[in-house]
Order: structure tokens, then sequence, then C-alpha cells
């Protein structure tokens, strides 16, 4: 018995081939997952976003203004997307996300700029992913200097000596400081809820079917939608008791500002936490073992850490990525958690948000209650 | 009400089931009256498990109606789960919960009022009181079994389901157990219990049983023996281990075991099988006496034909 035994440790490494095989979602997941992966890092992530939305509020329509505009595109780190009308509707566009810039054009601007008098241009950022907007605002300097070149010509070109026509006034919004911690820490909530909440739900059906216990509570008058609240009601709690402590560390630790209402965040994490809590139980409803249920979160996991914006400018993303980012629950929630926390959003800003995961929510709901089987079939 | 009494407990018709093309079922029809113990048996894979599945909901037959309880198996499978207390063949209560939780939790899905009183009087019953807040699956196999059963009559259901209840119990446990089974359809209770051994399937009002999906013989056991024509004979004597082992290759001879000292031998033809037994007349250390044919002679005789049918076929 002491000694290995060559013929006894290839009977082990034969049956571990054979369930292998047998198991075709694990070994399909053990080829997949990499694939994904490679995918994901090789093609969607890019750090260095561009062609992010802008909105102008132009109050001078000289050829200068317009200058600047084109510039500003050309540059490729701006698209311009809207002509703001007032000062309120440059709030609300950032407020709801809708654009990433937003620059004022003062009135007097072509006026000021041939008197030499540097006027001022005010530019917003939403800084509260200070990766997304850190490369677009230094292009921004460069673009503020050479805009004018071309239009600077006979009696005006010795403004081009200057170093800058005109002077920029950046207002990271929302995060002065461009502190990554006021954009990870919210995020990570939705990170860490959608893992347990997703895993949770998808073992807690499996283990009945794996242990046999299926059977009997197939056997009882328990309706589908009865078993499925009933598992998931208990992670909800789980998942409040996370945001608590994820929450505190938040303010203690980090020092996240809490600008909106708690209130709005806590109905907006039920919703979120369902919305994961019906994908788990989706899962359930396929996997045979708890293996699979483990590998089948992972492969809800990977792409809604890596394409909704939690670790890489959801901006900076391929139009592919940025589509299938738009499915996922987190992408939305990480908007909503971050205009609550950091922008003080309230229900209009957020609302679009709100209806991308409710529409989720009812579509995986009405998916698992559908594959919910009644019968042993 | 009065349909339901009008109608047998159990009523099925032409039953048949198929997994991956292969029919494990086939046109089963099984009527079991009220307040009747029913036994079904059956060799391992005969379709007992996946009959009394469906019977309660939790498989469709692919072909076949029939009603539990007066209600139809495929379209009031809901309303039949509430009066029917089905045992699995394997433990399925939750091994990680005590086993006053186990019956708490059974209790409050069937929306049992008074549930401390009635899981306390199956506790008593089980004589688990002492142990009730031991975790399931602690328990040995065969108190599992036991627990298994009190949860699925905490109910009180009208018909039990019983899959193979006592494998792995004690004698003295089997015994309680089917006296509490007798008791219980004395109430008029209806029970149908699959079983592997004999002496249960004696204990039943009625049996049926089942081979590669077909039913093949059903009626009390004396009928079952009666129908065979099975005869038997007694060989009693010494150096009866070669003697079987001739006869058993003997075309004329459908069963022989051996008992000790006797030698229980049968077939379905009486002068044939005298003709076979003709030989072993001569010896003077062995004596031939008439015997009677049991339920296990009958049960291999079913097996043996089943599975000529099955490669006629
Ligand atoms: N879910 C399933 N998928 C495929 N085949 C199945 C399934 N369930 C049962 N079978 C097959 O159906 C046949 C009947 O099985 P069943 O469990 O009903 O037998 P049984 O009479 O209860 O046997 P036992 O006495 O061993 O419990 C077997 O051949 C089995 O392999
Ligand atoms: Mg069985």
């Amino acid at each position: 018995m002491g000694r290995f035994s060559v013929s006894r440790w290839f009977a082990v490494l034969i049956k571990e081939f054979v369930q292998m095989r047998r198991d075709r979602l694990t070994f399909g997941m053990m080829i997949g997952i990499p694939v994904i992966q490679l995918a994901l890092f090789g093609f969607a992530i890019n750090s260095d976003p561009k062609a992010l939305p802008t909105a102008v509020r132009a109050a001078d329509s000289s050829v200068y203004a317009r200058s600047l505009v084109s510039a500003l595109g050309n540059s490729g780190y701006f698209r311009i997307v809207r002509e703001a009308a007032s000062e309120a509707e440059v709030e609300r566009l950032l407020q709801a996300g809708e654009v990433q810039f937003a620059l004022t054009i003062p009135a007097g601007f072509a006026r000021d700029i041939l008197r030499g008098q540097r006027p001022a241009i005010l530019v917003e950022a939403d800084a509260t992913d200070p990766a997304a907007t850190s490369n677009a605002l230094a292009a921004l300097q460069v673009v503020a200097r050479t805009a004018f070149d071309r239009d600077l010509t006979g009696p005006a070109l010795a403004l081009r000596a200057h170093p800058d026509p005109v002077e920029l006034r950046v207002h990271r919004r929302y995060n002065p400081e461009g502190i990554s911690q006021y954009n990870v820490v919210p995020g990570l909530m939705g990170v860490i809820l959608t893992m347990t909440m997703v895993m949770m739900t998808a073992l807690a059906v499996t283990r009945e079917r794996e242990r046999g216990t299926m059977e009997a509570l197939l056997a009882m008058p328990v309706r589908p939608g009865e078993v499925m609240l009933g598992k998931i009601v208990p992670y909800i709690f789980v998942g409040y008791v996370q945001v608590v402590l994820i929450l505190l560390a938040a303010h203690h630790v980090f020092g996240v500002p809490m600008v909106g209402s708690l209130l709005l965040l806590s109905l907006m994490l039920i919703l979120f936490m369902a919305a994961n809590l019906a994908v788990g139980f989706t899962f359930s409803t396929i996997a045979k073992n708890q293996l699979q249920a483990m590998q089948m979160s992972f492969f809800f996991f990977l792409p809604s850490i890596l394409l909704s914006g939690f670790m890489f400018p959801f901006r900076g993303m391929p139009d592919w990525a940025q589509a299938i980012g738009e499915v996922l629950p987190l992408t939305h929630f990480l908007r909503i958690v971050r205009g609550i926390m950091l922008k003080g959003s309230g229900w209009t800003e957020i609302e679009r948000e709100v209806w991308a995961l409710a529409a989720f929510l009812i579509a995986a709901t009405v998916v698992a209650l559908k594959r919910y089987r009644q019968t042993l079939d | 009400m009065t349909q339901q009494v009008a109608t047998p407990a159990i009523d099925v018709h032409g039953l048949e089931k198929r997994f991956n093309g292969k029919t494990v079922v086939q046109d089963l029809t099984l009527q079991v009256p009220h307040g009747r113990i029913y036994g079904f048996l059956g060799p391992n894979g005969s379709g007992k498990t996946t009959t009394i599945r469906m019977l309660c909901g939790l498989l469709t037959p692919d072909a076949g109606t029939g009603t539990c309880l007066g209600l139809d198996i495929v379209k009031e499978a809901a309303r039949i789960k509430r009066q029917v207390g089905y045992m699995t063949q394997r433990f399925s209560l939750y091994e990680d919960l005590s086993i006053r939780e186990n019956l708490e939790f059974v209790g409050r899905v069937y929306g049992m009022d008074d549930l401390k009183r009635r899981v306390g009087h199956a506790l008593e019953r089980l004589d688990l009181v002492s142990r009730q807040h031991q975790l399931a699956g602690q328990l040995s196999g065969g108190w599992k079994q036991r627990l298994a059963l009190a949860s699925c009559l905490l109910h009180e259901p009208r018909l039990l389901l019983l899959d193979e209840p006592t494998a792995g119990v004690d004698p003295m446990a089997r015994r309680e157990f089917w006296d509490e089974i007798h008791r219980l359809a004395a109430e008029g209770l209806t029970v149908l219990v699959s079983t592997h051994y004999m002496d249960e399937a004696e204990r039943c009002h009625a049996i049926a049983y089942i081979a590669y999906g077909r039913l093949m013989a059903k009626g009390t056991v004396d009928e079952v023996i009666g129908r065979s024509g099975l005869v038997t004979w007694t060989v009693i004597g010494s150096g009866l281990d070669r003697i079987a082992r001739a006869l058993a290759e003997d075309s004329r001879v459908v069963t022989v075991a051996a008992f000790g000292t006797t030698l229980h031998v049968s077939g379905t033809d009486r002068d044939a099988l005298a003709a076979a037994l003709a030989p072993l007349r001569a010896d003077p250390s062995l004596r031939l006496e008439p015997g009677e044919a049991t339920l296990e002679d009958v049960f291999i005789l079913l097996m043996r034909q089943s599975r000529a049918e099955l490669r006629a076929a």
C-alpha cells in the first residue's frame, strides 16, 4: 500500500478524464472563458476613450467659435452631440450623463480674441470617472492653442505668438480632485452584489436538485413563484448587509460623498438585486449541478465587470461592446449609484436607467419562470 | 365527494412513458380502490418509480389518461399534490435541517394549522422527541426512512404513494411500519407501496407485478400464484447442490431454489416437471413432497416470460 502505484494513479486519472468529458457544459466553459477573456481584454477594453459626447453652448456664432468646435471634433476626443441653449440645459445633460463634457463659449468671444483679451471658455467635465476624462482634457489644451491658427491671419497674426489665445476654465464636476475611489467604491457595491446575488441563487436551487430534495419539493403543493420568491428574498437581506458595510466604508474610510437621496438608492438597490437574483434563478434552472451553476455565474460576472464601465470607461469601448454592456444590469446600476452618490441625481436623471433595469428584471423573471419545471420530465 | 367515492382512488388507463425514445412504462392500467393497500412489485428498472411519479404529477405521461382521487393526473396535478403523500425512493428531506425543522417546513407548505401540536404529535409517534433538534442528515438510514414516512403523513393525505419505504429498515421497525399502514388503511387511507420484499407483498390487499415497463399480473397474492399455474415439489435429502445445478439446466423446470436441506423446484407443466424429477425418485437418500409455489417463484416465472416476449417482439 505504501508505495506510489502507477496503475492506481492511472485509475484515478482515467476516471477524472471520463468525468470531465461527461460534463459538457463545464468543458465548454473551460474553453469558452479564456476565449471571452481574450476578446474582452484584447478588443473591448480601451483605457484611452475617444469620441466622448460633448455639448456646446455658444453665445457667439463667429468664425472663431466655429473653428473651436470643429477643432474639438478633429481632435478625436470629442464628439459634439448637442447644442445647448441654456445653462440649465447644460446642467441637465451632465447630470443625466448624456454628455461627458460641456463647453460654454461666452458672448463677445471673437471680439475678445481679437483684442487679445483671452476670453474664458468654460469646460465642464463629468469627472465621476477620472480615467474617462483625463486624456481628453489634456488634448483640450492643444486644441485651444491651435484652433485659431488658420483664422488669425493678417493683422491678427501677432496674437498667435501669445501662448494661448483663450483661457480654459476646467471644472471637474462631481469629483473635483479626480479621486478614483469616488468612482470605484460605489461601483464596487454593484460588483459585489452581482457576484453574490447571481451565485447564491444559482446554487440555492441547483443544490436542491443535486441533493435530491427537489423531488419532494415538487411533490408538494408549492408554486414556482412561491419557490422563487422564497429563495430570493433571504439573499436580498444578505445584499443589504453588504450594502451597509460598503456604504459605511465608503463614507468613513474612503470619504466618498453621498450627495443624493439614500432612500432612492435603497429602492434602486432592491431593483438591481432582484434583477441579478432572477439571473441566478434562471441559471439554476439550466445547470445540472453546483459546479455548472458556479461557472455560469462566473460567465455572467466576467462581462459584467469588464463591460459595464466599472473597470474601464464605458465610452472607451467599441460599439459592439457597448451594446453588450447596455444589456447588463450592472451598467445601469453603476450609472444610477454614481449619479445618486456623486451627482445628487434624482428620479428624472436616472429614470432611463431605471426602466432599463426594470426591463431586464422582467425579461429575466419571465425566462426563469418559464424554465422552472414543475415536473421532473 | 360522491364522485370520489364511486371511482377508485387510483384509476389509470394505458399509461406510457418514454425517456429518450426508450419506453420504460407501457400501456399500464391500474385500479386501486379506496382504503386498500396495494403492493407494487417488479425487478430493478422495471418502471415502478416512473409510474408512481406519473401518478402524483411529477412526470407527464406520453400517453394514457387517469385520475387520482378523482382528479385528472395531468390537468389537476396541483390539486392532487395537496391530498397525496409521496415518499421518494431516495431520501429527500433536508439533511441540513433538524428533524423538527423538516417536519415544520412540510407542515407550513401544506398550510396546516396547529403546526406545533401536529409536529409534536408526529415526533412522539416516531419516538424522536429527544432527538428532534438533531440534523436529519445525521440519522441512520433506517431512521431517515421513518422520518420521511412521518413527514409525508403529516398533512393527513388521502392517498399514500410509497416508493420502497422499508429499504434498509430493521425487521422490528418494518413490522411497526406495516402495522401503522394497516391502521391508516382501516381509517380509509389508500396506499400504493413499491417493495422488493415478498413478505411485504403478502401483507398487501392486492399486488401488481411490473416487468420491463409492462404490467404482468395483478390481484391478491393467492390469485397471482393460482393464475401462474406453477406446480412445485420439495426435494429433501443430501447432495442437493449437485441436483440443483442439474435441474437448473433442465428446460422443463422454471425455478430451483435451495433452502438448506430442502430444494424447491417448480415448473409450469405438471407432467413435464414429474418427468424431470423422475430420476430423483429412484435415489433412496432423497424424499419428494408436493410443495406450494411462492410469490418469488411466480415472479421469476413472470420475469422470464416478459423477457422472452420482449425478445420475440
Ligand atoms: N430521468 C430519466 N431519464 C432516463 N431514463 C430514466 C429516467 N428515470 C428512469 N429512467 C429509466 O426508466 C427505467 C425505469 O426506471 P424506474 O426508476 O422507474 O425503475 P424502478 O422500477 O423504480 O427500479 P428500482 O426497483 O431499481 O427502483 C429504467 O430503465 C431507468 O433507467
Ligand atoms: Mg424505483
